[in-house]
């Protein structure tokens, strides 16, 4: 393995594979944050935009690679439902994790949401 | 209502024929059978105001809200993992209260999917009847509610209202 | 996060763990039964892989149910992806079927477990 791009003839080619890296390289990022952050909400956060943009380059990138075959456009249509289901989980995660009573950490500064909860009951 | 129906029938046609993209006329042909099924039974409830579809300027809009948020979604995305990388992990996290005046759900629901998406929010509960939105902020730079409004909101509702509203 | 003074000494940790796996990933070839169509395909399918085991990892030490439920969704999405670069050196469009179906499940699945967080019952 001398010349690591010797399959790569394309110029296209060479831009997906560009794509899906950088996809990979947020995905990794993201699940670093899974593991780092403090508390279910900044998890949540981290995970909710990295390795849902991730995700969504690795399939432009398998989009530019294939062209406009079956693999290309069933590529775009996954990368629309992610883009709008996963937000939605992501709400409605939090919405459960703040009703089962998980609290925010230490150094969070204020919880209105409680506050409103509590005024209300 | 019978308008609210093609609607849904167009859209329904169009996710098959990206699914089957090769399309035989066989495949075409199911394809207008099952859509035409499901817009009938279902196809009451998908839109309400169907004189929103007749105005080409919303069109133009809803393209430049999309290039807008992608936008957004890529500096989310930078910011992110620059404070995951950071060893002293910078975050000062906690949930502030903004308020909204967006009214219909589409448009609700596009903006709770827009700011969970940008940089650094995430919402977490929606009061439908008072407006107000409950959003967890992991770099919180003010806790008053207009400041809070004028930072994380303001520029979606903007797109947001002549889409939508 | 217990002690003040020890969270150097995790990061440093952390991070030649992170170089040692990642580093063994690229710099190795891994045997593998599909013919890839470029290295660098190879490379990011096996870091994938890695991305799986640190959501594991969340879900074996979360303390709280939400955690496991955020893990849970997390690794949910990183499949979709592992369809997608399976697709490409073995050029079947069906990866991408499963891609789709697999979304859907598990955005369904992440609803059902934010019921179940929320102590409600499933026909509300």
């Amino acid at each position: 393995m001398n010349n690591p791009l010797f399959v790569i003839t394309n110029i296209h080619e060479l831009v997906g594979i560009i794509f899906i890296i950088l996809g990979v390289g947020f995905d990794i990022l993201g699940c670093l944050g899974l593991l780092r952050l403090p508390d279910v909400y900044n998890r949540l956060q981290a995970t909710t935009k990295c390795v849902t943009l991730g995700t969504c380059s690795i399939l432009l990138g398998t989009f530019i690679i294939k062209g406009f075959g079956a693999t290309g456009f069933k590529a775009i249509l996954t990368m629309v439902f992610l883009l709008l289901t996963t937000p939605v989980a992501a709400h409605a995660l939090a919405r459960g994790a703040h009703k089962s009573g998980v609290k925010l950490c230490d150094k969070s500064v204020c919880d209105k949401y409680k506050d409103d909860q509590d005024a209300l009951s | 209502m019978i308008m609210s129906k093609i609607i849904l029938f167009i859209f329904g046609f169009l996710v098959w024929v990206f699914l089957v993209w090769p399309a035989d006329w066989q495949h075409i042909l199911v394809g207008v059978a099952v859509a035409g099924f499901v817009a009938f039974v279902t196809g009451d409830m998908f839109v309400r105001r169907v004189h929103h579809f007749k105005n080409p300027s919303r069109y133009f809009w809803f393209l430049y809200y999309v290039v807008f948020f992608l936008w957004e979604c890529v500096k989310a995305n930078i910011d992110v993992a620059l404070r995951v990388m950071n060893p002293r992990l910078p975050i000062n996290p906690g949930i502030v209260k903004v308020k909204t005046t967006l009214k219909s759900d589409t448009g609700l629901t596009f903006l709770a999917n827009s700011i969970t998406l940008t940089p650094g929010t995430l919402c977490v509960d929606i009061d439908e009847e008072k407006g107000y939105l409950y959003i967890h902020w992991i770099d919180v730079r003010s806790q008053d509610i207009n400041k809070a409004t004028e930072l994380i909101v303001k520029r979606f509702e903007k797109v947001l209202k002549r889409v939508f509203e | 996060m217990k002690k003040e003074s020890t969270w150097k000494v995790r990061y440093f940790l952390g991070l030649i763990f992170l170089l040692v796996v990642l580093s063994s990933i690229i710099f190795f070839d891994i045997p593998s039964l599909i013919s890839w169509q470029s290295p660098f395909l190879a490379r990011c399918f096996f870091m994938l892989m890695f991305c799986f085991f640190l959501c594991l990892l969340r879900i074996f030490r979360g303390p709280t149910p939400a955690d496991r439920a955020v893990a849970i969704d997390t690794l949910g999405i990183l499949i979709v992806g592992f369809c997608a670069i399976l697709s490409i050196p073995t050029g079947r469009d069906w990866y991408l079927d499963i891609a789709i179906a697999w979304a859907l499940q598990s955005f369904i699945g992440a609803l059902a477990l934010a019921k179940y967080l929320e102590g409600r019952g499933f026909d509300e």
